[in-house]
């Protein structure tokens, strides 16, 4: 099969998603729309310090509430194993399990201590504040440098900075630390003709779902239970809430609700184990929601980081060596990203020298979780911006700069192996040739342009088709939709079928209704969770062939299939045609009901790679910086549904301006965070954007049936730096921290 | 602590439900009166997930006391379909693909239907500074913003056809 000489009669069509109805109805049934009888309301108490021991806390009067029904705290969770889980970000089932419910320390403003629950949600409240905790408290670090200074108080005791070689011999807040060191950078850059570099610093960010977590918990005398969940991943939940409680897996069964975004932070658990041991203490179910104030102080954030770099290049513009130390806010818990940071800083570009020093370090802010491309948008923000400065200190077009350097296929990619059908120098061409980029600038506007990329991901998915009676079609998978995936199935599934999309149904199904899946997550869901769609349908055609077979008495062999019917090629069945439905409505009586289930673990997903280009207006009295037109380009392999894949590009630009522009944690000398609301942390409105165009580039992935590549994470990677390209040419003073606030661009200095 | 009974309207039918002095209208909108469908993304009127019509202005129902509806009309957005027929703006947020996880959609929906109302041909800048108080966080807003705009033009249609 050679993807671009195929044509579709689906794919790369927009129709309306399956679920669009009933979200527009307001009948979709989000995680706190789900309700069930005599259900509980549970409130959890959050530390007030940022770093203290929990010496003793006593429930009491607590539980003497009327109405109160349980009351949980660290000592009724069992200690947990510690369990490595890989993911869009890895992470440790015991930090897992001690960041759901604090034990002996309370790590950050908003560590949960305790939960409750109640009859109604007054009560619940009205308990924790009967909740008595002895705390000590302890110095904190919420920064960076606070946490590396050498009389920094330890988060860990038992933290040994992986990665370093030899072992450390005391404990320390560096969490992890990654080396890539190929060539001679030092020499490199003493020998390169223009140099580009300075220390750059990003704060941390939430990913500012706006539907905060919520879940409801339900356990049997049998020791069954069940929880109903918003989330990016049923089994992930599953699977974490046997771990941090101890039980077995088929004991607990994950019910997926609608998810009102998630973008990296809804693949951990929060609430979900605390919810159960709840239910399980009162025997009634439970429901958890969190308030906006808990999701910002007890969720995400995407790490804050400050990088020094140097990049240097020959008089023509080629990059011949990169030095870069960068630190990331890894918060309360190791993980912060820094590995697929290290290998993507320079994954675009071929830097023969290069060094690349990173370290995770552990502070008193909440555990920070995956946001999209974990990792990248950190480094590519500094990377980005030194390419700028290169291509004015050479008077090279910014564009043409990095199609000198850009990787292509068969170039050495990250891991050491050879890039697939990657598309970054024809994204790069196409932004040159975007009447965009050569559109007058009005006075007073600069432009301003970067690339990015992020690896993408297969993993395992499940998936299974059935055929109704009436030849409809029943597709079900694991993957929640977050953002029009069932669409996307659907499509897929109809196209394979040569059925008409309307005739195709998806459900997503709880953990005891379909196999495993990971994470809707890492871009992976279209590429593997579709991968295993078409596997399946493959397979019901492969039935219903045989069952025409059977009825015309031919081998299978003979039969084709097109156009959603089987055709007879042998014989007397030659001209002979049995619609699918034709099929479907035989099937009980002739060898059975159709259907399957497939599961997958695809390789050959490909790298996203993206070029944006963003115009700002700088207020040059207020420091306000108005974005004026903004242009995402990407690689798309093939889009099954352009209007999502455009909505993936537009929403992940827009979360990047407000990372540039507006968005970060705020925090006080007591450690606690200033502005945890969407007032005073301020994501990007409509009224600050501009329409986000877009251009699909199509270069399919050979490896997927229909050519796809993950989109969803790269569009967040570039705009960081294609703000700050913009307002460093508006204020005539590279902009190296963000948020570019008012202050910053204007008084700001290059810290 | 005796409840308060609240008389109103809730999309064209009467309704009543009991509450506490405290409790908001989007608490009772999504508890008694299991309208679920109007959403809570921060409780502080920062968001616009929970925006509805109260006698034909726009609030955030979570800055409302339930209380206050009685004697009152709230239209929210299961009232947007009528018949069973999608209005305008639900099905072109459907053909742009204006909503990724949904949950904005709600309270776009509505504050976008009254927008039109007052103003059926806003100019972009006007929707978007008339939407400025609904939070997307997953569409950067484009075909928000298109979906609403051409929901106005078949508005005015339809009633440039029965004016007609
Ligand atoms: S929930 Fe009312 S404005 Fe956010
Ligand atoms: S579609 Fe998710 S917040 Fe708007």
């Amino acid at each position: 099969m050679n993807p671009p000489e195929q044509s579709f009669r689906v794919v790369g069509t927009r129709p309306v998603r399956p679920d669009g109805a009933d979200k527009v109805t307001g009948r979709a049934l989000y995680g706190t729309d789900f309700a069930l009888a005599g259900m509980l309301h549970g409130a959890v108490l959050r530390s007030p310090h940022a770093h203290a021991r929990i010496r003793g806390i006593d429930a009491s009067r607590a539980l003497a509430l009327p109405g109160v029904k349980a009351v949980v705290t660290g000592a009724d969770f069992p200690e947990a194993a510690s369990v490595a889980i890989a993911g869009e970000s890895a992470a440790n089932l015991r930090d897992i399990a001690r960041n759901v419910m604090a034990r002996d320390k309370a790590l950050y403003e908003g560590h949960a201590v305790a939960a409750v629950a109640a009859t109604s949600p007054a009560i619940a409240r009205a308990a924790l504040a009967l909740i008595a905790v002895d705390y000590e408290v302890l110095p904190h670090a919420t920064s960076i440098a606070a946490a590396i200074a050498p009389d920094a108080p330890l988060l860990h005791d038992d933290l040994f900075t992986p990665g370093l070689k030899p072992r450390p011999e005391t404990p320390s807040n560096l969490a992890l630390h990654v080396a890539i060191d190929t060539g001679d950078a030092a020499a490199a850059l003493a020998g390169a003709a223009a140099v580009a570099g300075g220390h750059y610093t990003t704060q941390p960010v939430h990913q500012g779902y706006i539907e905060p977590h919520a879940c409801v918990a339900q356990w049997n005398a049998d020791g069954q239970a069940q929880i109903w969940a918003s989330s990016q991943g049923a089994f992930m939940i599953r699977s974490l809430v046997a771990g941090a409680l101890g039980l077995k897996q088929a004991d607990i069964r994950v019910t997926p609700l609608e998810i009102g975004g998630g973008f990296g932070g809804k693949t951990t658990v929060y609430l979900e184990p605390v919810a159960l041991q709840l239910a399980r203490q009162a025997g009634r179910p439970v429901r958890l929601e969190m308030s906006r104030s808990e999701v910002f102080r007890a969720t995400g954030p995407a790490p804050g980081a400050v990088i020094d770099i140097r990049l240097g290049a020959d008089k023509d513009g080629m990059l011949v060596g990169a030095e870069m130390t960068f630190h990331y806010t890894a918060g309360a818990f190791p993980g912060a990203a820094a590995h697929p940071a290290a290998l993507l800083a320079l994954a675009g570009y071929k830097v023969p020298n290069r060094k690349i020093t990173g370290w995770e370090v552990v502070c008193n802010l909440p555990s920070s979780a995956a946001y999209r491309a974990p990792g990248a948008p950190q480094v590519a923000f500094a990377v980005e911006s030194c390419l700028d400065e290169l291509a004015l200190q050479l008077g090279i077009d910014p564009i043409e700069l990095r199609l000198k350097n850009a990787v292509g296929p068969g170039d050495t990619g990250p891991m050491g192996l050879p890039h697939g059908q990657i598309g970054l120098i024809e994204c790069l061409e196409a932004a040159r040739a975007h009447p965009h980029y050569s559109a007058p600038l009005a006075p007073g506007e600069t432009r301003g342009v970067a690339a990015g990329g992020w690896a993408n991901y297969g993993g395992p998915s499940t998936a299974a088709v059935a055929l109704a009676e009436d030849g409809s079609v029943l597709v079900t998978t694991g993957s929640p939709d977050i953002g029009g995936s069932r669409a996307a199935m659907a499509m897929m599934a109809a196209e394979t079928l040569g059925v008409p999309y309307e005739t195709v149904r998806v459900t997503i199904a709880d953990t005891a209704s379909i196999g495993f899946s990971f994470l809707t997550g890492g871009s992976r869901t279209t590429f593997a969770t579709g991968h295993a769609v078409i596997a399946a349908a493959n397979q019901v055609i492969a039935t219903a062939r045989a069952r025409a077979a059977q009825i015309w008495g031919v081998a299978a062999d003979t039969v084709a299939w097109r156009d959603g019917a089987a055709h007879g090629t042998a014989g007397d069945s030659a001209g002979k045609v049995l619609t699918l439905a034709e099929i479907a409505g035989k099937a009980a009586n002739a060898g059975g009901p159709i259907s399957a289930e497939v599961g997958v673990n695809p390789a050959g997903w490909l790298p996203g790679f993206g070029v944006h280009i963003c115009d700002c207006a700088l207020d040059a009295e207020t420091g306000q910086v108005k974005v004026t037109r903004y242009t995402a380009i990407q690689d798309v392999g093939r889009a099954i549904h352009p209007a999502y894949v455009e909505g993936q590009l537009q929403g992940g630009a827009a979360q990047g301006i407000g990372w540039a522009l507006n968005e970060a944690y705020v925090y006080g000398a007591d450690g606690r965070m200033e502005n945890p609301g969407f007032l005073d942390y301020r994501v990007p409105v409509a009224s600050d954007l501009p329409m986000i165009d877009t251009v699909l580039v199509d270069k399919p992935n050979p490896d997927h049936p229909y050519g796809v590549k993950g989109v969803g994470e790269t569009p967040i990677v570039p705009p960081l730096a294609a703000v700050a390209n913009a307002v460093s040419r508006a204020a005539g003073r590279r902009q190296r921290h963000l948020p570019m606030s008012p202050e910053q661009v204007l008084l700001g200095g290059d810290a | 602590m005796s409840k308060l009974h609240i008389t109103t309207t809730v999309n064209g039918d009467p309704a009543e439900f009991l509450c506490e002095a405290d409790d908001s209208l989007l608490a009772a909108l999504r508890g008694p009166l299991g309208l679920t469908g109007t959403k809570e993304g921060c409780g502080s009127g920062d968001c616009g997930a929970c925006t509805v019509m109260l006698d034909g202005s726009m609030v955030c129902s979570c800055l409302v006391l339930a209380a206050e509806a009685q004697g009152r009309r709230v239209e929210t957005v299961e009232g947007l379909a009528e018949g069973g027929a999608l209005h305008p703006l639900q099905q072109r947020f459907l053909e742009h693909g204006a909503l990724q996880c949904g949950f904005c959609t709600p309270g776009l929906l509505v504050a976008a239907r009254a927008l039109l109302e007052r103003n059926p041909d806003p100019s972009e800048e006007e929707a978007r500074y008339w939407l400025a108080g609904n939070l997307c966080r997953c569409t950067g807003y484009d075909k928000v913003i298109r979906a609403v705009l051409d929901a106005g033009r078949d508005l005015r249609q339809d009633h440039g056809e029965k004016v007609a």
